[in-house]
């Protein structure tokens, strides 16, 4: 095997470190809009999932001081809704940039369901999960079947929510208010509120179970694929380990 | 037609003076959230309009409508508008029975043929055409759809006529339909709860008596006046809520503090009523003010939202009785534990493959 000629300076470089060279190509992905709204995103979420389960199961009462100094299930609640609103409207900017964005920043919001080499790829790539294909395939973006997870995951469960959750910010806002003016037909179709409670709850569970898998997938494939992963959402850049086809 | 008389006649007849009209009058106008200019508008309406007839239905029901309703807090309301239904027909509250009593609902409906108001109590069995209500010797339905057609508007009284109620609860064996399902070419307005207030029920009959109109209505077709608001928005507990403080046990020290009863389920946060406001028998209380959580009986649906007791509502769906937390928790951890065998399987092959590039090399 023919050493690959570098220019990495020799002093630190060992004989095998030599024989994992490539040409290293990197592309550029992600957007910094793109790359700041998954970080927001991120933190949103987290903080929404935590002070969400403690609105639906609060802790243990707390005696700190008299009820009119003490305003602990405010604050959860407070938290609780600003994140729905930073997610709202980083939402929203997300949409804006899929429309201004690069090619990529599109890939979130549909699914080539009329692509048959898009279904050969899902399949493809749940071969690759069932440890059955060898070796994973390239991809600059989304992989189809990371595609259509986030579509359904993020796309459709994020809209689920911000629409359930406004709604039931318009109760406490009340008639009259933006929320309730825009979201208020929400509860025409559940009526009473206690079902729509129990759906953005449901939805919660459905993001946590999203952010078990996305965060498990993203790991195992920067270790296992054959490009970056993680880091790409920080620097914006896909790198390739080796310079194979596919 | 007739010469019907006015309110303000049948008031007198009854033997209330001109005074306690004025306050009675003044009551309903702050009840309804109008303003003192409201009030002589209320009486003059009163003075000279010839009244409104209300024909009162009941069907699949417990009564317990009617019951809050003869318990109004001013006592003047009860008596004014009672003593007008049970003139025209209230097969509860009226001294006639059996014949004579369809004869007089026959005779109402005939002549006040487009002018009455129809205040249903309870619903329509629609199964087995509709044999688990019978009335007068034939369904209720019947009934209903007759008296309803010649309706100005309907009056939906408590959760039966509005929601179905108890006896609509899963699987509803006797398919009791909510009125706005049976009658669909009327007005309907819906006063739910189990029962409602007394002082909803005679706000809402004079409003209409006396403007000749529905009052607002929200979403769901409630007079937004009572309606348009949570238990939670106005409850007096609302501080420990909003402090974390709840009550954690029925028997536990918070509960003698009169902390929020969140916990223990209280559905107060959902449910759109005025018990919190306009309190119930002459207000002296209300549920929570008792120590008891709200069922949210104003709500559609609160028969079959789990237990009472309990905050976050069971799923039937999922086959066992498990609520979102026992449900959510229990799809992450499959997908946790598939998450790690599976990380596990790509460590080994991970190994193997490496093991065996360095025997190829």
């Amino acid at each position: 095997m023919a050493t690959p000629t570098t220019n990495i300076p020799a002093h630190d470089v060992a004989p095998e470190d030599l024989a994992t060279v490539s040409r290293q190509t990197s592309i550029y992905v992600y957007e910094a809009p793109v790359r700041m709204w998954h970080w927001i995103n991120a933190a949103a979420i987290l903080v929404l999932c935590v002070t969400g389960y403690f609105i639906g199961s609060p802790l243990p009462s707390m005696q700190i001081g008299e009820a009119t100094d003490q305003f602990v299930f405010g604050y959860i609640r407070f938290a609780h809704f600003a994140a729905g609103w930073i997610l709202t409207v980083g939402f929203l900017g997300r949409i804006y940039w899929a429309f201004v964005g690069n090619h990529h920043a599109r890939q979130l919001f549909y699914v080539p369901v009329w692509k048959l080499e898009f279904w050969r790829e899902v399949i493809f790539e749940i071969r690759w999960y069932l440890f059955i294909a060898k070796e994973p395939k390239k991809y600059v973006g989304h992989n189809p079947l990371a595609q259509l997870a986030m579509f359904f995951f993020i796309t459709l469960g994020v809209s689920f929510m911000i629409v359930t959750g406004m709604a039931l910010y318009a109760e406490g806002a009340q008639e009259g208010s933006l929320t309730a003016d825009l979201f208020g037909w929400v509860h025409g179709l559940t009526w009473n509120s206690q079902r729509l409670h129990t759906l953005h709850h449901l939805g919660m569970w459905w993001i946590v179970i999203f952010m078990i898998v996305h965060i498990y997938v993203a790991i195992r494939e920067d270790i296992m694929s054959r490009q970056s992963i993680v880091s790409t959402m920080i620097s914006g850049h896909r790198t390739f380990k080796d310079d194979r086809d596919d | 037609m007739s010469q019907i008389e006015t309110f303000y006649e049948v008031m007198r007849r009854q033997g209330i003076t001109r005074r306690s009209f004025m306050k009675y009058c003044s009551l309903t106008a702050s009840a309804l959230g109008l303003g003192p200019a409201f009030v002589p508008k209320i009486a003059h309406a009163m003075e000279t309009k010839p009244r409104t007839p209300v024909i009162w239905v009941n069907g699949l029901e417990c009564t317990c409508c009617s019951e809050s309703f003869i318990r109004g807090a001013h006592p003047l309301a009860k008596d004014v508008v009672l003593s007008m239904i049970s003139l025209d027909y209230s097969h509860v509250l009226m001294a006639a029975a059996g014949h004579a009593a369809e004869a007089a609902l026959e005779e109402a409906i005939q002549k006040y043929k487009g002018n009455y108001i129809l205040a249903v109590e309870g619903n329509p069995p629609l199964n087995e055409d509709g044999m688990f209500c019978i009335v007068g010797g034939k369904p209720f339905v019947e009934q209903l759809r007759h008296a309803a057609a010649g309706a100005k508007a309907i009056i939906s009284w408590g959760a039966c006529a509005s929601y179905g109620c108890v006896q609509a609860a899963s699987p509803n064996p006797t398919r009791a339909t909510p009125v706005h399902k049976v009658i669909t070419d009327k007005p309907i307005i819906k006063v739910p709860g189990c029962p409602p207030i007394a002082e909803v029920m005679t706000g809402v009959i004079t409003y209409m008596l006396t403007f000749d109109r529905l009052p607002e209505l929200d979403r769901q077709g409630r007079p937004a006046m009572f309606y348009g608001q949570r238990i939670h928005d106005k409850c007096y507990r609302r501080p420990h809520f909003d402090a974390g403080q709840f009550v954690e046990a029925w028997d536990d020290d918070n509960a003698r503090k009169g902390y929020c009863l969140y916990k223990m389920g209280c559905k107060g946060p959902t449910t759109y009523n005025a018990c919190s406001t306009v309190g119930w028998n002459e207000g002296t209380s209300f549920p929570i003010q008792s120590g008891h959580g709200c069922i949210g009986c104003s709500e559609d649906g609160f028969w079959d939202q789990g237990g009472f007791y309990n905050r976050l509502t069971n799923i039937k769906q999922f086959g066992v009785e498990a609520n979102a937390d026992q449900v959510g928790m229990a799809a992450a951890g499959v997908v946790g534990g598939a998450v790690a065998v599976h990380a596990a399987v790509s460590a080994l092959k991970r190994a193997q493959k490496k093991t065996q590039d360095k025997v190829e090399s």
